[in-house]
């Protein structure tokens, strides 16, 4: 029961958070996606650097359980199903997440993406067994692997370097790119450079 | 207006940092798969069946990793899909708290208008077309911009930079040539 407590907090908190940093608008994907304004990029990159500073110091100070990680497993497939998700989410403006948000928030053409993405799950079930003899599915560099070896983690590491450091290390990196980054890459100058919305 | 990047960023990151901490990294996508089952169950009662040892399916990938995508759709009271759902609702209370989204917003966004016009059964044609590849693309790469992307890399696994680089490089690429226009 617990854990269906915890699941409405930080999924609220998710949902939230998203809607308030722009995610679930198409406007800021799209212009994220095409180079026009970069400000969505800085606060995804800033995120997952404040994550990763976060849990790998919570994990060096044994207040964060080592346990919880999950990493997925790395196969040739996690590229072709990245160029297809990339794809689709610059056409959609969405991705699965934040579809689900954007419908909620009133979004109707969110609803469509949403019955769309159930339609390609299940198509995706369907043709897992031809994906599965393909052996595209099969593990490369280890599989389950992270870059560095998280002590305590049960998850192999490329370089036998501290994880935790390497973790911290690169946040640092997403955060101090975040910085780096400016709001626009491409068509500058133009009026509609003012704020999307 | 969103949040600032610095102020969103950092809550962004929080949250992963607080399904970490608490849970399990964000996943999303997953769920996709849980609710075609459910509906999959719902219409032929032996899609998702119990065995001794657990759950099992008729559909391979249902039944995958000992049943435990079976088992999910069975019980759809558990953290995952319900972390969803919950998703669902603080995503409404904030809109519903920032005014709401406007109404020419939600059929299309501004974006879309700009560069393919008024007509909005063509821009939920390409909604629904983005889903089917967006969901088909995730389910293959075994996970989405929550779980690959942003779980993934805060936690340095590999897979989570190599979905990374394959979904940006076929994102830009399409945006590029889709937006050419601005709202």
């Amino acid at each position: 029961m617990s854990s269906i407590i915890l699941a409405l907090i930080i999924g609220a908190a998710f949902g939230a958070v998203l809607d308030r940093v722009g995610a679930t608008n198409p406007n800021w994907i799209g212009k994220m996606l095409a180079l026009k304004h970069l400000h969505l990029m800085k606060t995804i990159l800033l995120a997952i650097g404040t994550g990763a500073v976060l849990m790998f110091g919570g994990q060096m100070l044994g207040l964060v359980d080592v346990g919880h990680m999950s990493v997925k497993a790395a196969y040739v497939g996690v590229f072709i199903g990245g160029l297809l998700l990339g794809a689709g989410w610059a056409a959609s403006g969405y991705c699965p997440g934040t579809g689900v948000c954007a419908a909620a928030s009133g979004r109707k053409d969110a609803l469509f993406f949403i019955a769309g993405g159930l339609l390609g799950a299940a198509a995706y079930m369907a043709t897992y067994p031809a994906w599965k003899a393909s052996g595209m599915l099969d593990d490369i560099a280890g599989g389950k692997v992270t870059l560095g070896t998280v002590p305590g983690s049960g998850f192999d590491g490329i370089w036998a370097m501290s994880g935790d450091i390497l973790g911290i290390v690169l946040g640092l990196v997403f955060i101090a790119i975040a910085f780096a980054l400016p709001e626009r890459l491409s068509g500058e100058g133009r009026l509609s450079d003012v704020p999307a919305e | 207006m969103p949040l600032n990047w610095k102020i969103g960023g950092v809550l962004l990151g929080f949250v992963f940092f607080l399904a970490v901490l608490l849970v399990k990294p964000i996943g999303v996508s997953t769920q996709f798969v849980i609710l075609d089952g459910i509906v999959a169950d719902a219409v032929s009662s032996d899609f998702i069946t119990q065995t001794e040892e657990g759950w099992t399916s008729t559909n391979a990938y249902m039944a995958k990793s000992d049943g435990k995508y079976a088992k999910n759709a069975a019980n759809p009271l558990n953290y995952s899909f319900v972390f969803v759902l919950a998703m669902m609702l603080g995503a409404f209370l904030s809109a519903k708290a920032r005014g709401g989204v406007g109404r020419d917003e939600r059929t299309m966004p501004a974006l879309w208008r700009a560069n393919f016009g008024e007509n909005q059964w063509k821009r939920y044609a390409m909604a629904f077309l983005g889903g089917f590849v967006v969901l088909y693309g995730a389910r293959l790469a075994g996970g989405c911009t929550s779980g690959h992307m942003m779980s993934g890399m805060m936690q340095t696994s590999l897979s989570g930079y190599i979905f990374a680089l394959g979904a940006f490089a076929a994102a830009v690429p399409v945006a590029l040539m889709m937006y050419k226009k601005e709202a």
